[in-house]
Order: structure tokens, then sequence, then C-alpha cells
């Protein structure tokens, strides 16, 4: 193990390490803790300067409530649930077909069609941006939660493609041969075989596309307008827009657009640590 | 032609194949066919959404467009108007100094994996910690840094009147706006080159460890000699995300600043959605063209990756 393991150096070594661990994250998280501390706060703390002092009282429940039933927070909320939700599930299905026939099959054009996936994947996305909206537009579904599904799924597919079909190619492929010589037909290997050996694979893709998609800002902005589709990443700005300077319900509202993520990261910790990761080292 | 929801995609169970021993043609054509079908759906929306609106793009740069009315045939003048644009320039300029301080990412990741490389009580708590800015949006961590910032109650400024030091307005001034912003981007960012080394440090052979031990390699030199050739794929993917991070770069800027003040903290693809999606009308002709520069840009990054990544194929 590099560095060398603390617990092999000295006694004043080891304590001097433990003690520093919580320093260092208190000045890592400072930023987060500064607002999470806002959100508690009274209104009557900012209207007399008491920005870092003890707070005049604790108004957490207070401020929290006010986010979820006197704002559009909860639609933005709900809005954020139904755009991710569907691009997961879409990206995820598309990407598992794409994956298996990439990571399978031998033909000539198949390093190409994997390179183009992962190419599209790094462009900008305002490369797209005008072609797309206008697309968008055509379709009828601008402003709606629908387009912004459509795009996501379809942009996705790039980076699910990579994961998926890296992660097939390390599966061993005597499975797959073994059940051709049986006679099984190709899409029954792909249902009965192939897929059922993918579940972590698709567990990490889901939780790391959930966080990508629920944390968008650009795409809302492109392709959304109003409270009855932006998800909270737009929503936050509006709501500021609202609440000016009540720095409190903004520190408010900023956490509660931050915690789904989080929830996912902390609750699939192990998949999510698996997905950033598989995916490109395997 | 509207692109296909999932369910309807053409699916191979629709052809018999999984009924008594199929004959003839399909049998002997299956394995070559099999990866069209599956890749056609996933094909046809990339195509849609992504491979074409590229193309497009280049097109749409050669016109003079609103967006709603007649486009208008303007040949390279978006370009050239380009060419005499300081905001362009200065957006160019912010680009260039993204890409080489976001690449303080790597080295900082790479320190924090380090320092928490251990296996002391409660390690796994902080380092999901220490991970966590990467899993909140550049939405939050935009505001939270502006007013971490703010001049009048921001926690830098009480920090710096500790040491004498004066309020800056860090986010108003034009010397320090893009280095601010860019602190704030190189938070999340630190969080996910630590993740990916902290993966590779796990990796890496306790026999090679062991044997430079023997030769005295110590410290650095053990680092740089035998850990850091082993941490050679987290290096390369740390680098890519930090590239395409260091371009993609839009929300924190949108949120912090929208470019202000006086345009100092623009960057192309901020500039572009500026020029083409705002008050400042709809000029989708030149946007693109602005969008077609910062493509080409990350042409020589993707194609770098591409290469980097075949060799790696064709050497398995």
């Amino acid at each position: 193990m590099f560095p060398t393991p603390i617990d092999k150096q000295p006694r004043g070594a080891q304590i001097a390490y433990q003690s520093l661990i919580p320093i260092a994250l208190i000045l890592w998280l400072l930023p987060l803790i500064a607002v999470a501390i806002f959100s508690i706060r009274p209104d009557a703390d900012f209207a007399n300067a008491n920005y870092w002092g003890w707070p005049s009282s604790f108004e957490g429940v207070t401020n929290y409530s006010k986010v979820f039933f006197e704002s559009d927070m909860p639609r933005y909320l709900l809005n954020s649930v139904l755009i991710t939700v569907p691009t997961v599930i879409g990206a995820v299905a598309l990407s598992c077909m794409t994956g298996f026939a990439l990571g399978i099959y031998k033909f000539r054009a198949n390093i190409w069609i994997f390179f183009l996936f992962v190419a599209g994947n790094f462009v900008p996305f305002q490369i797209l941006m005008v072609p797309v909206r206008d697309l968008t537009l055509d379709l009828g579904l601008y402003n709606t939660k629908t387009g912004l599904v459509l795009f996501h799924i379809a942009f996705q597919t790039g980076f699910c493609t990579l994961f998926m079909r890296n992660f097939i190619r390390a599966l061993p492929f005597e499975l797959i041969e073994a059940a051709r010589v049986e006679g099984v037909s190709e899409w029954r290997i792909f249902v009965f075989v192939v897929l059922p050996l993918m579940k972590p694979a698709i567990a990490a893709l889901a939780v790391l596309i959930f966080t990508f998609i629920w944390n968008d800002y650009f795409w809302a902005v492109v392709l959304t307008q109003g409270a009855e589709s932006q998800p909270v990443t737009a929503g936050i700005t509006s709501f500021n827009a609202q609440y000016r300077a009540a720095y409190h319900l903004m520190s408010a509202g900023s956490i509660v657009a931050a915690l789904p993520p989080v929830a996912m990261f902390f609750l699939m910790q192990r998949h999510f640590i698996a997905g950033l990761t598989l995916g490109a080292v395997k | 032609m509207a692109p296909l929801p999932p369910s309807t995609a053409p699916r191979p169970a629709a052809i018999p194949a999984s009924g008594p021993a199929p004959r003839g043609w399909w049998r002997r054509n299956q394995i070559a066919i099999t990866p069209w079908l599956f890749l056609a759906p996933g094909i046809l929306f990339f195509a849609i959404y992504v491979l074409i609106p590229v193309f497009q793009s280049f097109n749409v740069s050669l016109y003079e467009w609103d967006g709603l009315g007649e486009a208008e045939y303007v040949g390279l003048a978006n370009y050239e108007e380009m060419y005499w644009d300081d905001a362009f320039y200065t957006s160019l300029r912010n680009n260039v100094i993204w890409l080489v301080l976001y690449l303080l990412a790597i080295p900082m990741g790479l320190a924090i994996a380090l320092f928490l490389n251990q296996t002391v009580t409660g390690i796994r708590i902080y380092k999901s910690l220490f991970f966590f800015p990467f899993v909140i949006s550049q939405v939050v961590v935009g505001l939270v840094f502006s007013w971490f910032y703010d001049p009048s109650f921001g926690l830098l400024n009480v920090m710096l009147g500790w040491f004498g030091a004066g309020p800056i307005n860090v986010l108003g001034d034009e010397r320090w706006v893009t280095y601010g912003i860019i602190a704030a981007g190189l938070w999340p960012q630190t969080a996910y080159c630590m993740i990916l080394y902290l993966t590779g440090l796990n990796a890496v052979d306790p026999e090679q460890i062991e044997a430079g031990r023997l030769d005295n390699a110590k410290g650095f030199r053990m680092l740089w000699h035998i850990i850091l050739p082993q941490l050679r794929p987290a290096t390369f993917i740390a680098f890519v995300v930090t590239i395409i991070g260091a371009l993609r770069s839009f929300d924190l800027i949108s949120i912090m600043t929208a470019g202000g003040p006086f345009g100092e903290s623009r960057v192309l693809s901020f500039y572009m959605f500026e020029v083409a999606l705002s008050e400042y009308g709809f000029r989708m002709g030149y946007g693109a063209a602005i969008a077609v520069v910062l493509f080409l840009i990350m042409l020589v990054f993707i194609t770098y990756f591409l290469w980097s990544m075949y060799r790696e194929e064709r050497g398995r």
C-alpha cells in the first residue's frame, strides 16, 4: 500500500493524522457548511447583518417548509424526477443493446461505430444547440419534458455505449460460444445469457446517469422555459429571483435542489464509484 | 423523421428465431445481421440528436438567421465578424486559462487521494464526504461559491479580514473573476480526480512497492518511479474528463456572473449561448460559427483521445 500505512508509523504521526483528517474535511466542505448554516437562520439575522455570529433563533423547520409549501420548488422537483427517470431507463435500454452489439460481434465497422459514439459523447453542447432546439420546436416538443428526455436519451447513449461495450468485452466469451453451439438464437443469448450478467453495469450506469441528468442545466435552459416543464436546476434561478436577498430561503432551496443526487450517491455508493471508474478504466 | 420511442424500436425477437430450428437465409446470416438490429435504435437516436446536428451547425454558421424567419446566406461573413470581435478573443483567452488551470485538479486530486489512502476507522465516510462536491449540481456549486465570495458577508472576506487583508469583490473585479470561477469549478473536479486515483491506488501492485522499499525508494521517488506509472489509466481518464469539463464550463459562469463584469468572464460556450439565445438578439448564425470554433478546439482533444484508445485496442 502506498503511502505507508499510518498504523506502521510512530504514535505521534498517528495522532496527528487522526486529528488532521476532520480539520481537512471541514476546510474542504466549508462553503457548503456555510450555506447549511444560512439555511437555518431566521430572516432577522440577515437584516441585522448577523451573518456569522450565533443564530438568534433556529428556523430550519420554518425555512424548509416555506420552500416546500409556498414556492414552486415541489413542482420543479417533480419535473426533475419526470425528466430524469425516463432518461435513465431509455439510455440504459438503448445502450444495453448497442453495447451488446459492439462488445460481442466482430465486424469491420465495429470499432468505427464505437468511436462515433465515443466522439459524440465528447462534443461541446453548443455545437448541437441551434439544430437541436430547432428540431425540438419542429416536433412541437419545445418547453415539454418529453423534448428534454428524448435529447438526453440520445446524448447519454454515447457515454452509456462506451461503458456497456467495455463491460461486455470483459465477460467470458466462452459463455456465448457455448450457447451458440447449443443452437440458442442470438436474441435469446442477449436476454438469457448476457443481460443477467450485466446487472452490476446497469446499476452503476443508472446511478451515474441519474446524477448527470438531474444536474443538467444547459439543456434545461435551452429547451424549456416555465415552471410547468423546467427541472430544479433551472427552477432554482427563478426561485432565487422570487426570494431575492432572502438568503435563508435561497440557501434552503439550494440544499433541497442538491439533495436527491446526494442521497442517491450515499445509498448506491459502491455502484456509483464502480460506474465512474470501471466504465473507462475497465 | 421523428425518433422512435424505444418501445417501438425494431426488435429481432419479431423474427422467428426462437421457434423450431430456423433454416435458410436467416440462419446463415443471423450472426452478421443481429448486431445491426441491436444497433439500429441507438444509432438512430444518436444520429438524429448528435451526429447530424454537428453538420447542421456548420451549415447554419454560413447564414444570418434569427431562428424564426428566413435564413440569409452570408458565406463566411460570420467568421469574418468573429475575427474582428474583441469579445470573441476575451472568451478564447479565458478558455485557455480554464484549460490550463483546470488541469490543477489532477495533482490536487492525487494529493488528496494519497492523503486519504489509509485504513483508519471511519476512512470510508471521509472519502465519500470528500467526494461530495462532485455529486452536487454545478448550479448549486455556483450559488454556494458566489455567496462564499460575497464582498459584504462572504466567508472568504471574513477570513481575509483575520489576516488584515481588505475585502475583495472577486466576482465583480475583472482581474479576479475568471480565477474565482475556476476555483469554484476545481472544487468538484478535484473530487472527481481524487476518486479516480483512490480506485487506481487500490490496484497498485503491492509487490512492486515492497521491491521499491528494498531498493530504498521512499516518498516522492517511490511515487514518481513506481506508483505513478501504475496509475497511468487513472491519469488518462482524469485528463480526459478534466479537459472536457474545462471546455464545457457553462453552468458556473451563467450562475455566478452571467459573463460579467463587462464580459470579462465569458468563455466560448457561454458567449455562444449569449449571442444565439439571449436578450442580445437571436443570432443563430453567429452563435453557430462560435460553436464551430469551440468544436474544432475540442476535436483536437477528441482525436487525441480516440487515437490513444485505438492504440490500446490494437495492443490487446
